[in-house]
């Protein structure tokens, strides 16, 4: 699929905070991040959102200064990365998609630690991390050593260790990959927190509903080419008043989508996994015939679902690459296999 | 200032989590104890042998203590990805390397320390020249450290730099004048103990400890501050070259 690079769109709101321009990576001859553009806002929560190996890792490292941009320009509170990375090293926190805090040390002197990379006084860092701690929920576990927390709890340490300097600007990168669906949402929370707080956030993630929940601007990247930028308001502009279904089936019938696209060629059909069919429409969908269908094809239907359009859709629409199967392709890698 | 707060925060935190702890203690002690014992035994001497193989054995706990340490400390972080946390740091690079490379010099200096008391409790040390002897082993103690960095910066796995130490550790043993002087050692193998640099640093100590040096002190401090400016800055280099892609 061609994808053309949309125009660079500013945060409407605010002065640009971070301004990347036309910044190139390559490894090893291969382009992993092409030409990309674009503006944060100050105080804005903006989102990253691609499948694995779009670029959005080697962005951060670029914007971080972990990696050097074969080209372009990157500026965070107006002081240029690009040419001295550390120069705006102070203005931000990162957390990376590795919980990666020294496995040896409490969760309190990790905290105290990090702070203290970022020149805080002794007296500073103990208040700011023992704060820390109880925000994140962290008090009785203070110190315990941090190879002994669990997934969850290193997640959230990570993010504390990211925010115990308070930066104007926190990369997070993939905060909640691998974590259970409570902790999941604790660190949704906090992160809504963090930026009513005010702080500026670069948020990427594989989870299209969180950048929804979560986000004021999304960029779309695949194959290190950002192809959409925009509002989530408005990218869900294009999906809405459409109709959408989900049928779920006791087992997978071959070629149903072919079958059923041919009976009814109003409709779209989509496989979302081995047992779910999602069936979108510019009118509204009549269950019956298509059930009767489907049965008659000799699957079960056990579930038919309206569905109210969301960001996936037009993330399906705008790249080509089925949500599920970059979610699915992400567990994977977890997994290891 | 703040730079000065990560600095010194990044060396507590190294001698907390790896030089502090038990098993480096111990193996920090041991292994002098292990050097001046089979030395002293294989001279097959008595006393009077403890002199002369003292700068050998200084220098020999120095280096293995510092370069083994540089894997752990520096190739276990890169591995584990928390090394990142210090290159987003708003420290200079050399800075923060220093700060890394500081604990390791300190440990160093530390394990010098066990072969000085153990021959203090054998033989009189009166004789020798403490000022020279301190700056010798602080000199060995840097420049063994920089070899452990720059071996450490060069490969990406612990058992990697482990290999790749002894490359340098062990022909420093026999080349460099620590148990066998080098004007004794066949004459194709000389130009190789001049390019190591723990040959100064012993040339020092056996100065300060037996009046044996065999260039002039000045020279030999040159000689080693030259390593160790050329060790540290290539290491960096490397990091950058290499780590910040």
């Amino acid at each position: 699929m061609e994808i053309q690079a949309p125009p660079t769109v500013a945060s409407q709101d605010s002065p640009a905070f971070i301004e990347a321009r036309k910044m190139t990576k390559r490894f090893a001859g291969v382009v992993a991040v092409d030409r990309i553009s674009f503006d944060v806002g100050k105080g804005e929560l903006f989102g990253f959102l691609g499948p694995n190996g779009a670029g959005k890792t080697t962005t951060i490292n670029m914007l971080t200064g972990l990696a050097r941009p074969d080209s372009g320009t990157i500026r965070i509170g107006g002081l240029d990365c690009a040419r001295d990375p550390k120069a705006a090293q102070h203005l931000f926190g990162v957390v990376p998609d590795e919980s990666n805090l020294y496995p040896e040390l409490t969760g309190f002197e990790n905290l105290c630690f990090c702070a203290a990379l970022y020149g805080m006084r002794k007296n500073e860092r103990r208040a700011g991390a023992r704060e820390l701690l109880e925000t994140f929920e962290l008090t009785d576990a203070a110190n315990r050593k941090f190879e002994g927390y669990s997934k969850g709890m290193k997640r959230k340490l990570t993010i504390a260790a990211g925010i115990i300097h308070r930066p104007q600007v926190l990369f997070l990168d993939e905060p909640t990959t691998g974590v259970d669906v409570a902790s999941a949402r604790r660190i949704r929370q906090m992160i809504a927190a963090l930026h009513v707080s005010g702080t500026t956030i670069f948020l990427t993630t594989h989870y299209i509903e969180e950048a929804e929940r979560l986000c004021h601007r999304i960029a779309f990247i695949v194959g290190g080419r950002i192809v959409r930028i925009d509002t989530v308001s408005n990218l869900l502009q294009a999906v809405r008043g459409k109709h959408v279904m989900l049928i779920s089936v006791a087992h997978s019938v071959p070629a149903l989508c072919a079958s059923l696209s041919l009976a009814f060629p109003a409709l779209d059909f989509h496989t979302v996994s081995e047992r779910e069919l999602r069936v979108e429409s510019a009118t509204p969908i009549s269950v019956g015939p298509l059930v009767r269908l489907i049965e008659d094809q000799g699957a079960d239907v056990t579930e038919a679902r309206r569905m109210q359009p969301s960001l996936e859709d037009v993330f399906v629409r705008v790249t080509g690459i089925e949500a599920d199967a970059m979610r699915k392709e992400r567990e994977k890698t977890e997994a290891g296999l | 200032m703040k730079q000065w707060i990560a600095f010194w925060n990044i060396v507590l935190k190294d001698m907390r989590a790896y030089y502090l702890k038990p098993p480096n203690i111990s193996w920090g002690i041991i292994f002098p104890i292990a050097w001046t014992g089979m030395f002293f035994i294989k001279s097959g001497g008595g006393l009077e042998q403890v002199l002369p193989l003292l700068p050998g054995v200084i220098a020999v706990s120095i280096l293995f203590g510092t370069t083994s340490m540089l894997a752990v400390t520096v190739t276990f972080e890169k591995k584990a990805r928390s090394f990142e946390r210090l290159l987003l740091a708003p420290v200079r690079l050399e800075l923060l390397m220093l700060a890394k490379t500081g604990g390791a010099i300190l440990f160093g200096v530390a394990n010098a320390c066990v072969p000085i008391g153990l021959a203090r409790l054998l033989v009189d040390l009166s004789g020798i020249s403490w000022g020279a002897m301190a700056a010798a082993v602080t000199m060995i103690a840097i420049v063994s450290t920089f070899l452990g960095l720059f071996i450490a910066v060069s490969v990406s796995e612990i058992f990697e730099a482990q290999t790749f130490s002894n490359f340098f550790r062990f022909p420093m043993i026999f080349l460099c004048g620590l148990f066998f002087p080098i004007d004794r050692l066949p004459i194709f193998l000389r130009p190789l103990s001049y390019m190591a640099p723990l040959t100064y640093g012993v040339d020092i100590l056996h100065g300060a400890i037996n009046e044996a040096n065999t260039m002039p002190l000045a020279l030999d401090f040159l000689i080693i501050g030259i390593f160790c400016f050329a060790l540290f800055f290539i290491s960096v280099r490397n990091i950058h070259r290499k780590w910040i892609v």
